[in-house]
């Protein structure tokens, strides 16, 4: 959508000055000389861009299939039916923060990019997505948000901060074994004993539900433990070609390391132990009389990251990748503005004292705010046509959550929707809200004409 | 590689950073290196993360499909052995395929000609030829600038329908003509504008004719401007996809509308998707690096004076 750039930026409000004489035909123009000229242009403006401008405001006045008129009923809907409230409510989103999201990092990086040798390829970088399509782009940024850690590069990163901070559960699909032991479900993934421990009676937490060469590092064989204090084993009661007693710790089955074992008396954690190498533990005299509970963290399943599709992030997300594209866009205009900005000013500000921030905050912004304002705006009038990057990176579950009006217009009238009559309204819409940049460079045009 | 420099640097002023620099304590230039460091730091994350996402686009095209099911891309910088050339060569034997890249080609040249052409000629007309109302209908051009393509979808879809050319890639070349050529006469006329009247006035003295100084003086003294403009609208109408999406049928649809029917089964067809795009982006990303200047200027041109 590149060219997109400048088709929006010329409307953008900043339009080259014409030179000051009239330029009078040095020939002396015939009629049809000029018409010979003029005639293609304005027949095809004619037939393909005006004439539709004037068919969509008739046919917004009519229901789905153009037979029956009622007047302004398609622009109610637009504001009433929910689907398109989703979409106005999108699209208002977008033109809130995309644009200014935008024109601010390309202002951070047109200013940083001066300060070092190698701006000059950083810029580039960063300019490249300008040239791809928002399809490609879009299908860059489903893979980047894939919510398995192990396809998308967002979750997996996400993840393995996550864990380094949060201490991955050890067995995730461990369980007790039913039929031996007298573990049962506590609720929150926990598990706790029927019976309580007695001090000289070692307690047997045996589990099931992992495969024993599926254990993480090298467990050890599992040991009864013994002693007269209050003690347990929690061990993997089951061991590769079967055999063995139920609920006992039987030779050749592994220990469990590291599950973390509470003593509960009166539903209050008065002790908690973790096992060891050889899956026993033991808990202070406290604990005698308490029943045992292995809470669920030991089972938790692991983390799988942000859900950036779903419907909560689905449009921050779409903003995000938006932003990847636009981002190099703002900062090479703003770089051009920056390069005409008088340098002496800035170091007269620094000679009077003003540190880096003060120089940048209370000069350079200001000097540059004719550019902001035209990236500003030709942001805005791009963004209000997104329609590419939605609808390719919201996922068909969440593409309603993540409607915006352009997409909204494509699903009612072609996207098995069939009513043409709210979509041209939709069409009216978008034209009318682009209106005020088509006014204002018109006007622009004229004054500098009559100077 | 140097276009994307900040064109014409103002002079920078040696003179009175010596002193200042002079005064600087041993403090306060550590605490510049140590700032300085940080930028170089974070000007560098912030290319990594805006080379991220389509570098692993560009390592899973080159993947086997069942090795992009069970690991992320990443994998490959520990089993560089992955890497193979099959997705590309599966999608280059798919003949649907290889059809839309050739539709794209047949919608993208012509719709880039007609505009660079068409444009010119009422560029120059609105610069140098007089009739009535020139500038008024030169002011209802530059209206037409903003107009969403979106607006256009359904009338044209009806027109084209009664014309026969619905589904048709004359249809969509048609479409993109018709929104490229406001730009472009915005963009040449005010290029023309600016070529001295004398250059045309010898011209005219040798005898030339309206047409002959157009062809021969006026549009090689355009060709930078002609280049621009033609990178753009090539660009514009290669990376399409919501035109073509209404416009074409499946015998026409250009590359953008055939990948984006895979997009559904996102996770199943990596390996169509991952190849494809970077097939559809090899042309604007070719174009991009060998005309970066006309690129930018046409940005620049088009935004800010």
């Amino acid at each position: 959508m590149s060219s997109a750039v400048t088709k929006t930026a010329g409307g953008a409000g900043a339009l080259p000055t014409p030179p000051a004489a009239p330029r009078k035909s040095v020939t002396g123009t015939r009629l049809w000389v000029a018409a010979l000229f003029l005639l293609p242009a304005l027949v095809l403006l004619g037939a393909l861009v005006v004439y539709p401008i004037g068919y969509s405001v008739w046919r917004s006045l009519f229901d789905a299939d153009g037979s029956g008129f009622v007047g302004l009923d398609n622009y109610v809907e637009i504001f009433t039916d929910d689907a398109t409230l989703v979409a106005v409510r999108n699209t208002a989103i977008w033109v809130a923060v995309a644009p200014a999201l935008v024109t601010a990092l390309g202002l951070i990086f047109a200013v940083l990019t001066e300060r070092v040798r190698w701006g000059t390829a950083f810029k580039l970088i960063v300019f490249m997505p300008m040239a791809i399509s928002m399809l490609a782009a879009g299908i860059i940024f489903r893979l980047v948000y894939e919510q398995d850690p192990d396809q998308g590069v967002a979750n997996a990163v996400v993840t393995s901060v996550h864990d380094v901070f949060v201490d991955e559960s050890v067995y995730p699909k461990a369980r007790p074994n039913a039929q031996a032991g007298d573990l049962r479900p506590s609720g929150g993934g926990s598990f706790t004993t029927e019976g309580t421990v007695r001090a000289g009676t070692p307690a047997l937490l045996p589990l099931v539900g992992i495969a024993p060469n599926r254990l993480p590092g090298t467990p050890q064989d599992a040991k009864a433990s013994t002693g007269s204090g209050v003690t347990g084993t929690v061990w993997l009661d089951f061991r590769l070609g079967g055999g063995g007693e139920k609920g006992a710790v039987d030779p050749g089955e592994k220990a469990l390391e590291g599950v973390k074992v509470e003593a509960v008396k009166d539903g209050k954690v008065v002790a908690t132990a973790t096992s060891g190498t050889d899956g026993t533990f033991s808990l202070p005299s406290s604990a005698d009389g308490a029943r045992l509970r292995l809470p669920g963290s030991n089972f938790a399943a692991p983390y799988n990251g942000i859900d950036w599709l779903g419907p909560a992030l689905v449009t921050p997300a779409v903003i995000g990748s938006y932003v990847w594209m636009w981002a190099g866009f703002a900062m090479v205009l703003i770089a051009a503005g920056l390069a005409g900005v008088d340098r002496n000013l800035l170091e007269a500000a620094r000679v009077d004292g003003a540190n880096e921030w003060q120089v940048f905050r209370r000069v350079t912004v200001p000097l540059l705010a004719p550019v902001l304002v035209v990236v500003l705006v030709t942001l805005i009038i791009n963004v209000m046509k997104v329609f590419d990057l939605v609808y390719i990176i919201a996922p068909q579950p969440t593409q309603d959550e993540a409607n915006v009006l352009a997409l909204q217009l494509y699903l009612v009238s072609y996207g098995g929707g069939g009513d043409f009559g709210l979509g041209s309204a939709i069409g009216v819409v978008l034209l009318l809200l682009v209106m005020p940049v088509m006014w204002v460079n018109i006007r622009r045009l004229r004054k500098e004409r009559q100077r | 590689m140097t276009t994307l420099e900040t064109p014409a640097p103002a002079p920078k002023t040696p003179a009175p950073e010596a002193p200042v620099q002079a005064r600087r304590s041993v403090a306060a230039r550590l605490a510049s290196g140590v700032a300085g460091g940080a930028l170089r730091v974070f000007l560098l994350l912030v290319a990594v993360f805006w080379l991220v996402p389509t570098f692993g686009l560009l390592v899973s095209s080159f993947r086997d499909p069942t090795d992009i099911s069970t690991s992320g891309w990443w994998k490959v910088f520990s089993a560089p052995a992955q890497l193979t050339t099959k997705s590309y060569e599966s999608l280059l034997e798919n003949g649907d395929v290889t059809n839309a890249l050739f539709n794209t080609i047949w919608i993208t040249v012509p719709a880039t000609l007609l505009v660079v052409l068409i444009g010119a000629m009422a560029g120059y007309a609105f610069a140098w030829l007089d009739f009535k109302g020139r500038d008024w209908w030169f002011m209802g051009v530059v209206g037409l600038l903003v107009v969403p393509v979106q607006v256009a979808l359904i009338p044209l879809s009806g027109l084209f329908r009664d014309l026969g050319i619905f589904g048709d890639i004359i249809g969509v070349v048609l479409f993109h003509v018709g929104f490229g050529l406001p730009f472009a006469i915005f963009l040449l006329r005010n290029f023309f504008a600016e070529i001295p009247r004398e250059l045309l006035e010898a011209a005219r003295l040798d005898g030339a004719g309206e047409l002959r100084l157009f062809a021969t003086v006026v549009l090689p003294l355009a060709a930078p401007a002609l280049a621009s403009l033609g990178i753009f609208q090539f660009l514009w109408v290669w990376n399409d996809m919501l035109v073509a999406l209404v416009f074409s049928s499946s015998g026409s649809q250009p590359l953008t509308v055939a990948l984006q029917q895979q997009v559904r089964q996102f996770g199943s067809n990596i390996e169509i998707l991952a190849p494809g795009a970077f097939i559809s982006m090899v042309i604007p990303l070719a174009v991009f690096f060998a005309f970066q200047r006309q690129f930018v200027s046409g940005v620049m041109a088009g935004a800010v004076k």
